[in-house]
């Protein structure tokens, strides 16, 4: 049903620079010669809420919305959001997640708590569960706004493309003077051992 | 040049390639960034309009001067644009017209989900619709050449997936188009009831010759594959279509009304089994089984919200359950006001005051939502300034407030407050002027003087709403509680119609921050009423005695409305530093 088609999914909380992220995965693989869709929702979603984007690219791609269970990788800047996109994760889907909590307002307000043990729970399900402090990582590569980059470096781990490109892109998504850091964050991410 | 495009930017690009000169709208999710990616390419005038009404007929007077035009909006501003839309049927063109309306399936950032298709067929006017960002930008040529050949406008409908989804769109040039100049022909242009009368049935006749242009037009595509099954669709159900059957046969209709009935038949008369698959109303479907087709839709794919491969798959094949990992008890995150939104001391006020709040759209309709909870009802743009009359005619007691947003008071505020004036109301109305369209994402509008394309010129509001009757206007810093409270409660007290404007710039205008708060835990009760703004700075630590309050350096504003409530003088400003 979904042959050669890879399909990735970003998610996170407004203001994390997922879009972005995925915006650049998308230029690589359209500058490696691939068809790509990706599709997201803006307005409303956004303010402070949970964020997604789904990417396709393959030589033909048809829906702009990853089949459930389908997603070959799930790049989560948020362990509850990691779990909130988790059904469209295939079960030996790489599930890339940064290890950072951000409470939402429904549990800042005392409606829900926080659930304990989101990488555990993920881990029951999935067997390639990576977690990394990219904000960490970030701040050492100068800027905690970089974390998005150690994202994708993790990320580029995982794509047939070459690095190389990889780097051309973020360069032209980032603003000039954020170049240099942003660079060394997607190398920090992509030396991560998995 | 090959680019990855939006739907929105490539119904852009597609519209300046065809030598677009003029273009309007109002901002809508998901329709804004159409207007926002037309302005920055050359020889287009491209505008803002106060609402959506307004900027379709700013598009007319441009199609009659002879220049080709691009009108665009989300499918509730369709509503708002109905009135002239459909007496342009009647009247029809002279520079080709095209009305863009984005709907949202799904409600991800609307007030309902109303399919717009039923528009084309209300107002008998041609519709197409684009399967992919591509086809965003390659169908414009169609569209242009069927308004100016079939002297109609044209209703070109995207949805959420396709506006905001990417995909590889190949550039082109533009074609200079020159203005065919003004057309004077009342008998065309000026739809008194008895020249009217003579356009209806030269709407009904063009009407039947898009049937037949139909039939052969290309974007009307037979894709015969296996014919065991075949599907009739369009948008991007197509796309969803082709994921979960692609073997299956397919018409893809592009032209989806007026109906190219000859071909469906063709079409029905090929495969054994038939199915429509379209988002939401039957729309498709009933005109085919008017043509006495047997086909499957609505019984097995839903009317609501979006659809999915897997809806697809679901309806067609009985028992289908794709195999997935859920979680799903896990806390929901919802949009909230930002840190340091100038709405959010508003309604802690307005929620001592145990006000009803009239409201409307914008990012103040969350306010609605816990733990603010003080917004009672929100219907569609301006709504509320009506509302708050309404009520006080019925005789409604204790305080009621409409609240609005300084760009939903220009777009559709001002004639509900001529209302409350003229008809001797008391109302208080809340213009909460932030200085921006907030919710689309800092637009321009009248109250700013920021139009799409440089400066315009700025209408100040105080004049305004004293221009039209209001005595009684005070303008109050929504950062100070206090003030705001005295304010309020005078207004509400008062047997006459006031305005009160609540201003500060939005935080997208001006980003932070501009102090910090933090909390004095010798003082702190953890009692908990400051995380009752609603802030996502702020969050309660610890258990018992150990209950604190918190608030997160890296997101705090330092708006202070935190501090203002705590009742313990627990939070204060830290110092030197800015």
């Amino acid at each position: 049903m979904y042959h050669d088609v890879i399909n990735l999914v970003f998610c996170g909380v407004g203001g994390q620079g997922v879009l972005l992220a995925s915006e650049v995965a998308a230029q690589v693989a359209l500058e490696a010669g691939l068809d790509v869709k990706k599709s997201e929702v803006h307005g409303m979603a956004q303010r402070g809420g949970s964020v997604f984007s789904h990417v396709r690219l393959g030589r033909r791609v048809f829906s702009p919305v990853i089949p459930l269970g389908k997603a070959h990788v799930l790049v989560a800047f948020e362990e509850l959001e990691a779990l909130r996109y988790a059904p469209y994760a295939s079960p030996q889907a790489r599930i890339l997640v940064n290890t950072l909590r951000v409470n939402p307002i429904t549990v800042l307000s005392g409606e829900a708590s926080y659930p304990e043990d989101p990488l555990g729970m993920l881990k029951k399900h999935f067997t390639n569960v990576e977690a990394v402090d990219a904000l960490a990582l970030a701040i050492e590569a100068g800027s905690p706004r970089a974390v998005n980059s150690v994202m994708l470096g993790l990320l580029s781990r995982y794509l047939p493309f070459d690095p190389r490109l990889w780097l051309t892109v973020l360069e032209q998504r980032v603003p000039a003077k954020a170049r240099e850091i942003n660079v060394k964050a997607f190398g920090l991410g992509r030396e991560l051992s998995s | 040049m090959k680019v990855l495009l939006s739907g929105d930017e490539a119904v852009a690009r597609g519209a300046w390639e065809e030598g677009v000169v003029v273009a309007t709208a109002y901002p809508g999710t998901p329709s804004t960034e159409i207007l926002e990616a037309l302005a920055t390419l050359p020889g287009v005038h491209a505008q803002w309009s106060p609402n959506e009404k307004v900027a379709l007929e700013v598009g007319i007077g441009a199609s009659m001067a002879g220049v080709r035009v691009l009108v665009a909006m989300k499918h509730v501003g369709l509503n708002v644009a109905a009135d002239p839309f459909m007496t342009l049927s009647y009247t029809g063109v002279r520079g080709g017209l095209v009305v863009v309306s984005a709907d949202d399936p799904a409600l991800y950032s609307s007030q309902n989900e109303q399919d717009n298709r039923h528009y084309a067929r209300m107002a008998k006017v041609p519709m197409l619709e684009p399967v992919d960002s591509r086809e965003c930008k390659e169908l414009m040529e169609e569209a242009y050449h069927i308004s100016e050949t079939f002297d109609t406008p044209v209703l070109f409908r995207i949805t959420t997936r396709i506006a905001h989804g990417k995909g590889v769109v190949e550039l082109g040039r533009r074609r200079e188009v020159s203005s065919k100049g003004m057309e004077l022909d009342p008998a065309k242009w000026v739809m008194l009831p008895n020249f009217a009368r003579d356009r209806h049935p030269i709407v009904e006749e063009r009407m039947e010759r898009l049937v037949s242009y139909g039939e052969s037009f290309p974007g009307n595509r037979m894709e015969l594959r296996e014919p065991d099954l075949g599907f009739i669709t369009s948008g991007v159900a197509y796309q969803y279509v082709r994921e979960a059957f692609p073997r299956a046969s397919v018409l893809k209709l592009t032209l989806t009304y007026p109906l190219p009935r000859a071909r469906v038949l063709d079409f029905a008369g090929r495969v054994k089994r038939l199915f429509v698959v379209e988002e939401l109303d039957p729309f498709l479907e009933e005109q085919i089984r008017a043509l006495g087709i047997e086909v499957v839709g609505k019984q097995v794919f839903p009317r609501v919200g979006e659809l999915s491969p897997e809806l697809v798959k679901k309806g067609v094949e009985k028992g289908y359950k794709p195999s997935f990992v859920a979680f799903p008890d896990i806390p929901q995150r919802p949009p909230s006001l930002c840190p340091g939104c100038p709405h959010r001391g508003v309604f802690v006020v307005l929620k001592k005051l145990k006000v009803t709040v009239f409201g409307d759209i914008g990012c103040y309709t969350l306010g609605a939502l816990p733990p603010l909870s003080r917004l009672h009802s929100c219907i569609c743009m301006g709504a509320g300034v009506g509302m708050v009359h309404g009520a006080e005619k019925a005789g409604s007691s204790g305080r009621m407030v409409a609240v609005i947003g300084d760009s939903t008071f220009y777009h559709s505020g001002i004639t509900g407050l001529a209302d409350i004036v003229y008809n001797r109301g008391a109302s208080t109305v809340v213009i909460m002027d932030n200085g921006t369209t907030a919710m689309t994402g800092k637009q321009g509008h009248p109250g700013t003087g920021v139009a799409l394309q440089g400066e315009g010129k700025r209408i100040h509001l105080e004049s305004l709403v004293k221009g039209l009757g209001v005595d009684r206007v005070r303008v109050v810093d929504p950062y100070d509680l206090k003030a705001m409270e005295e304010v309020f409660r005078e207004e509400t007290e008062s047997p006459e119609p006031s305005v009160i404007i609540t201003r500060r710039p939005c935080t997208l205008i001006t980003p932070g921050p501009i102090g910090f708060f933090s909390v004095d835990e010798d003082l702190c009760i953890g009692c908990g009423v400051c995380v009752k703004v609603g802030c996502i700075a702020l969050s309660m630590v610890g258990e018992g005695e150990e209950r604190k309050a918190r608030i997160d350096r890296h997101l705090c504003y330092g708006c202070g409305v935190c501090a203002q409530v705590c009742p313990k003088g627990a939070i204060g400003e830290d110092e030197g530093v800015s």
